[in-house]
């Protein structure tokens, strides 16, 4: 990878978080102690079909918190991610080992309905993609899903949603046109207010400014910022600096040679950073990998 | 690098190192451009000729032909209400029998709901409904399909006769069964060409659905067919276009009587099947000439069911 933002050397690395917490953006992680886990993550392996994608994950998604994900390409963060909110199984038949609880409740219970699963843990994905219809209709397609509403209430859930996805102001005028007709942008942050509509206790986001301009991504992660108190947010991303910029704690994945993706090492996002343990997140900090 | 003077630039932009492959560029380019013309050229050429032979016609009854009922060859009293009637309302029952039907097919064999080995060949075989012979399926509906729907046909007028749709007792032959007949023949069409719209459209939308805590059924129904509906419009006008245009099988179930009815269960008769059992006996310019304008109104009606489609998909695709 060519990215110049991961060309930096540790020295500018340290200067670029520093003014971060100076900032108020890098927030001292709180001890975990004193948070509760909403989903608990243990000895986890997943294959596809026969394929082992990730093996052995223990990780702790805090309430609360925002949680990224980071590691090189193929390292198994987004299959990862998928698995918390089962939708890894559209692509086929899967396999999972281990267990994921959700506030103490393992989601691969036989007895789980996925419908309300998947209506708990809501998801952003990597590629902005509204529904070909409506505005409006987008981000009440999942209120609608679970029973009609009375109008007034049905235009309240969608004002307050888009507001949280700080895209109220840019589409109030118009609700009734085709969501297509947005920016990729504004299409992302309609995702989001789609997401947020049936409120759900964790949000997962899918790399979700990969397809995104700077100024887009900008806006993004303000948006996740003003969400992390209210929201349980989940973020995959491959651009380490926004991990070190909207999250409180870091995960690092990575593979060896036999291509499963494993997780290397797990903490506040400070610590990860500026004094992480193992070599090889030190290295991919430094950015001498990936 | 510099070049010498006996090499100037433009010399070597404007000269072509192989002279022969000019003249084959120039040569494939006007062959291609004579035969894509030559369709057109057909096109115009049988529209000229059907309306040449038909202006006696055109010439004595005018457009009152359009409204007129008669049908009476000794006389020479022509009239074509009951041909486009029985047209139209074939069409249509096929239409509206075939199109559950095929959306029933297109879902079942795009969606995950069987396994693919099971899924890829009942495609296929959906497919090769669409090679069977339209005479072959005409005997089919002569020997199965009328001695099925006689029955079927009597009880819905020994129970609901007071319906205008079934106010009369069945023929045997009839709008009905052409209708479904019909319905047969345009399945593999617009089943195969929805399949496909269905296959395409982007699975970020049905994981964007089922991540919201859709089932499957309610991502389908609310996000497959609406994102899939200009494909499904355009689908069902290639269908409603082959079952206007149909003649063979049409003509040996409908029982060939130019009358107006509004019972499905009675006897009727289409444009291209007229067409098809007249014209060998057709000897004066007039009844060849209202077979001929006959002709031209079929032209025209399914020339406006394309155009439709075409303006369909163009509204949907907008909205969608």
């Amino acid at each position: 990878m060519n990215d110049p933002q991961l060309e930096t050397t540790p020295s500018e690395t340290e200067e670029l978080t520093l003014s971060q917490t100076k900032s108020g953006r890098l927030e001292p992680a709180p001890e975990p102690n004193e948070l509760v886990t909403a989903m608990k993550v243990r000895d986890l392996s997943f294959y596809y079909g026969t394929f082992k994608a990730i093996e052995g994950i223990n990780i702790d998604i805090y309430e609360g918190q925002v949680t990224a994900m980071i590691g090189p390409s193929g390292c198994g963060k987004s299959t990862f991610i998928k698995v918390l909110n089962r939708i890894s199984e559209l692509e086929g038949q899967v396999k999972v080992e281990g267990t994921v609880e959700f506030f103490g409740q393992n989601i691969y219970d036989p007895k789980v309905n996925l419908n309300r699963l998947r209506r708990q843990i809501g998801m952003v994905f990597q590629k902005p993609n509204p529904f070909p219809i409506s505005i409006y209709d987008n981000v009440a397609y999942g209120i609608r899903l679970f029973g009609r509403k009375p109008k007034v209430e049905m235009d309240e859930i969608v004002e307050t949603a888009l507001k949280s996805a700080a895209l109220w102001g840019e589409v109030k005028d118009k609700l009734n046109k085709s969501a297509l007709g947005l920016s990729g942008g504004q299409q992302q942050r309609l995702c989001i207010a789609r997401a947020l509509a049936v409120k759900p206790k964790v949000l997962l986001m899918d790399e979700p400014c990969s397809a995104l301009d700077p100024i887009a991504t900008m806006k993004v992660e303000e948006l996740i910022e003003s969400l992390r108190h209210e929201f349980t947010i989940a973020i995959v991303t491959h651009n380490m600096q926004q991990a070190s910029r909207v999250s409180s704690y870091t995960a690092f994945f990575s593979t060896d040679e036999s291509r499963v993706g494993h997780l290397v090492e797990f903490g506040p996002t400070s610590q990860i950073f500026l004094q992480a343990k193992h070599p090889r997140t030190r290295e991919y900090i430094e950015g001498r990998f990936g | 690098m510099a070049h010498s003077a006996t090499h100037p630039e433009d010399h070597l932009l404007t000269v072509s190192e192989n002279p022969r492959s000019n003249l084959l560029d120039r040569g494939f380019t006007v062959l291609v451009q004579g035969v894509a013309l030559l369709v057109i050229a057909i096109l115009l050429g049988i529209t000229a000729v059907v309306l040449a032979y038909a202006q006696p016609a055109i010439a004595h009854f005018g457009l009152a032909f359009l409204w007129s009922t008669a049908w009476d060859v000794p006389s020479l009293q022509f009239g074509a209400l009951p041909y486009i009637f029985g047209t139209l309302v074939t069409s249509s029952v096929g239409l509206i029998l075939a199109l559950p039907i095929s959306m029933a097919v297109a879902i079942l064999t795009s969606e995950n709901f069987l396994p693919a080995f099971v899924r890829e060949p009942l495609a296929f075989l959906v497919q090769l409904l669409a090679a069977i012979p339209s005479v072959v399926i005409g005997l089919w509906g002569i020997y199965v399909l009328i001695p099925f729907l006689l029955p079927i046909g009597t009880w819905l007028n020994n129970n609901f006769g007071w319906f205008p749709l079934f106010s009369t007792p069945p023929a045997g032959p009839g709008l009905l069964p052409a209708g479904v007949i019909l319905a047969v023949m345009i399945i593999p069409t617009i089943a195969s060409v929805s399949r496909d719209v269905l296959t395409v459209v982007p699975k970020e939308l049905r994981s964007a659905s089922m991540a919201l805590g859709a089932t499957q059924w309610e991502t389908i129904l609310a996000v497959m067919l609406p994102a899939a509906a200009p494909g499904v419009v355009g689908a069902s006008m290639l269908g409603l276009g082959r079952a206007l245009g149909e003649t063979m099988a049409v003509s040996m179930v409908i029982g060939n009587s130019g009358q107006i009815t509004a019972s499905l269960l009675d006897l009727g008769n289409t444009i291209p099947s007229l067409l098809a059992s007249q014209f060998a006996e057709a000897e004066s310019p007039l009844h060849i000439g209202s077979l001929m304008y006959l002709a031209l109104i079929l032209f025209v009606l399914t020339l406006m069911v394309n155009v439709a489609a075409v303006l369909l998909v163009r509204v949907f695709g907008v909205k969608v």
